[in-house]
């Protein structure tokens, strides 16, 4: 398969008054054309700033270094003329809340026809055909009654299909979706999951879902990024992730899911303390406070990706150990 | 089922609504609309359903924080519904609430340990500072909060741990009911198994009843005796959690359990989905009949004229729809 886009020794820092953090260190993978990553990782775990970091995307504050290759070209720090020109073509981005990313005094018929006449050169009449055709492959009931309305007249599911149809209007390589699902109730989310599954098979697109919800990257994607505290901690396919995970991290998570179709009696199974302060990280390895199988290397040296296979790594000292 | 401390009959929160222009005609929003259940000692009730279905605002009529419409709430044998404040203080220390967002819930300019003072001061006035410093300190170490933290403020918490202030401060009156609205849903994964193992361990200390409001089907599938499904203000289904997860009778249970994506991919992958289409309609002008007609799979003509009434279906299971019988056993 064709590599789509590969990301090496991304670093993101921002400054803030209380000094400088870094909100991603080290982070590298690739992804294949056609293919669906899930990313993985509480919040604060900087899954989503790897993707802003890529598409340009950061608050004033932040700074990124590293390497980032999308279609055989380098895109870090490109300059905000040419970085356009690929955002909303080439690479797009659904956030969390279609509320926030919607604008309230715009129809959805202007937003989405914009990017038709700004990236596609096509003329007011063409755009709005296309327009009406992408929010009835999202599955919008009746878009032509509605697509000459505000966002406030549309659900949050509907929201959601038009922010989905606005990212997909230009036939991207690459999907972004941050959390697409979270704000949405769950018979709501199962529709914009199907939906996602039928627009992957139908266009190919290689898509990125990151999540909190294991439920979500179990049903939609071929392999995982598991984030701590900025960091990588476990990359693999989606059955190794969840069948052998292999980081200590990973296994708590996995446990720590209450699930639907499993009766477990007593307590759940929880991962002790909270999340680090990225200002005040220990030396060493980011979990090892609130790991069962810490041991006296673990605070001293920080664990390296060992590679297990060529999509499949792990950074934990017990990789050597074992 | 142990002794009955709620009866909850009928209960009806309508919220009038004005539309648009000086003459605007007042509407009725129906958030509640005839709901009745009971609440045991030490029993956990789970309350579950989408946005807008009426579980927080039940949750809240309850304790008489919204004034009801119409119905009854029985509690210890007195019916509690529609009275003021004034009436309702001796109850209020037996009936307590945590919210969903833990850090939005407390004052931000008092410490923690006057947060959780605060309940004792207003309803124990009779006690000493050293025994309330007692109550407090002893209230922090069952949430697992240390004693030093006394004088920190909620920022300087966790979302975590703001939610164990707010649990300190609900059960420092040793309450017989909690309500909890959505008590994990603005927490990490790691740390909601946290708060849940906490709300167990005190039900199980304490023997308090809970009412579990939650859009999380997993986490009410693990820590509720009896679980109520809720759409549009009425109850769709009602019964213990076993036989509720593993055998719903109402189409609507069926496709909120069928959505709920499973942390397995093998597994989720070969599961069949009862798809809903479209969305939740407008509470304010509900379809006729059976609320859930349309969306639902098996929705007839008799859906549409006749309401379903919500009818025992065994071993104290209750389902309102014309069609449970068809699928008792699928």
């Amino acid at each position: 398969m064709d590599e789509l886009l590969s990301v090496v020794e991304l670093e993101t820092r921002f400054d803030t008054p209380e000094g400088e953090v870094a909100a991603v260190d080290g982070v590298s993978f690739s992804l294949d054309t056609g293919e669906c990553l899930g990313v993985v990782g509480e919040s604060g775990s900087g899954k989503t700033q790897v993707f802003l970091s890529i598409m340009g995307l950061l608050a004033k504050n932040g700074r990124c270094s590293g390497r980032v290759r999308f279609r055989g070209e380098d895109i870090l720090g490109l300059p905000a003329a040419r970085l356009n020109s690929l955002r909303g073509s080439r690479m797009a981005m659904i956030f969390q809340d279609p509320m926030t990313s919607l604008n309230p005094y715009l129809t959805v018929s202007r937003q989405l026809t914009e990017v038709l006449i700004e990236h596609l050169g096509l003329n007011r009449n063409q755009a709005r055909d296309r327009a009406l055709e992408a929010l009835e492959q999202v599955g919008l009931p009746d878009p032509a009654a509605r697509i000459d309305l505000y966002p406030h007249a549309f659900s949050g599911g509907m929201r959601q299909r038009v922010m989905i149809a606005m990212a997909v209007l230009c036939q991207p390589d690459l999907l972004i979706a941050d959390e697409p699902t979270t704000a949405l109730d769950v018979t709501i989310q199962a529709q914009i999951l199907d939906l996602m599954r039928t627009l992957r098979r139908e266009s190919n697109t290689s898509t990125v879902v990151i999540t909190h919800d294991l439920g979500v990257v179990a049903g939609l994607c071929d392999r995982v990024l598991v984030m701590y505290a900025g960091r990588l901690v476990e990359t693999g396919s989606v059955r190794e992730i969840f069948y052998h995970p292999r980081h200590p991290y990973t296994q708590g998570l996995l446990r720590a899911m209450p699930r639907l179709d499993q009766v477990r009696s007593g307590l759940l199974a929880t991962i002790p303390g909270q999340p680090p302060n990225l200002q005040a990280l220990p030396p060493g390895c980011a979990y090892q406070a609130r790991c069962p199988q810490v041991f006296p290397r673990c605070g001293s040296e920080r664990p390296g990706q060992q590679m297990l296979g060529p999509r499949r790594s792990v950074a934990c000292h017990l990789e050597q150990v074992r | 089922m142990s002794e009955t401390l709620l009866s909850v009959r009928d209960l009806k929160v309508h919220f009038p609504v004005r539309s648009r222009g000086w003459r605007g005609s007042t509407r009725q929003l129906r958030a509640v609309d005839g709901v009745s259940f009971d609440v045991g000692a030490g029993e956990s009730l789970g309350l579950v359903g989408e946005s807008g279905c009426g579980k927080s605002t039940l949750g809240r009529a309850v304790l008489q924080l919204i004034p009801p419409t119409a119905g009854q709430v029985i509690w210890l044998g007195a019916d509690i519904a529609g009275l003021d404040d004034r009436a309702m203080r001796p109850h209020r220390q037996s009936l307590q609430i945590i919210y969903q967002d833990p850090l939005e819930s407390l004052d931000p300019r008092m410490t923690a340990g006057d947060i959780i003072a605060e309940p004792l001061r207003v309803f124990q006035p009779e006690l000493k500072p050293e025994q309330i410093r007692g109550q407090v300190e002893t209230a922090m170490g069952e949430v697992g909060l240390l004693p030093r933290m006394i004088n920190r403020y909620p920022h300087e918490f966790s979302g975590g741990q703001c939610q164990r202030i707010g649990i300190a401060r609900a059960i420092v009156l040793r309450p017989k009911l909690l309500v909890c609205d959505e008590p994990v849903s603005a927490l990490d994964v790691s740390i909601q198994g946290q708060i849940i193992n906490l709300l167990m361990a005190l039900q199980e200390k304490m023997g308090m009843a809970l009412m579990f409001i939650s859009h999380d089907l997993s986490i009410v599938r693990h820590l509720s005796h009896r679980v109520m499904v809720l759409y549009l203000g009425r109850v769709m289904e009602l019964g213990h959690r076993d036989v509720l997860y593993r055998n719903p009778l109402h189409p609507y249970t069926r496709a909120l359990l069928s959505a709920v994506p499973v942390p397995d991919p093998d597994h989720e992958r070969s599961r069949r989905r009862v798809a809903l289409t479209g969305d939740l309609p407008s509470p304010l002008s509900p379809p006729s009949g059976c609320v859930f007609r349309t969306r639902c799979p098996l929705a007839d003509w008799r859906c549409a004229e006749q309401t379903p009434v919500i009818e025992p279906a065994g071993s104290g299971h209750q389902v309102a729809c014309h069609h449970w019988r068809s699928h008792a056993d699928g």
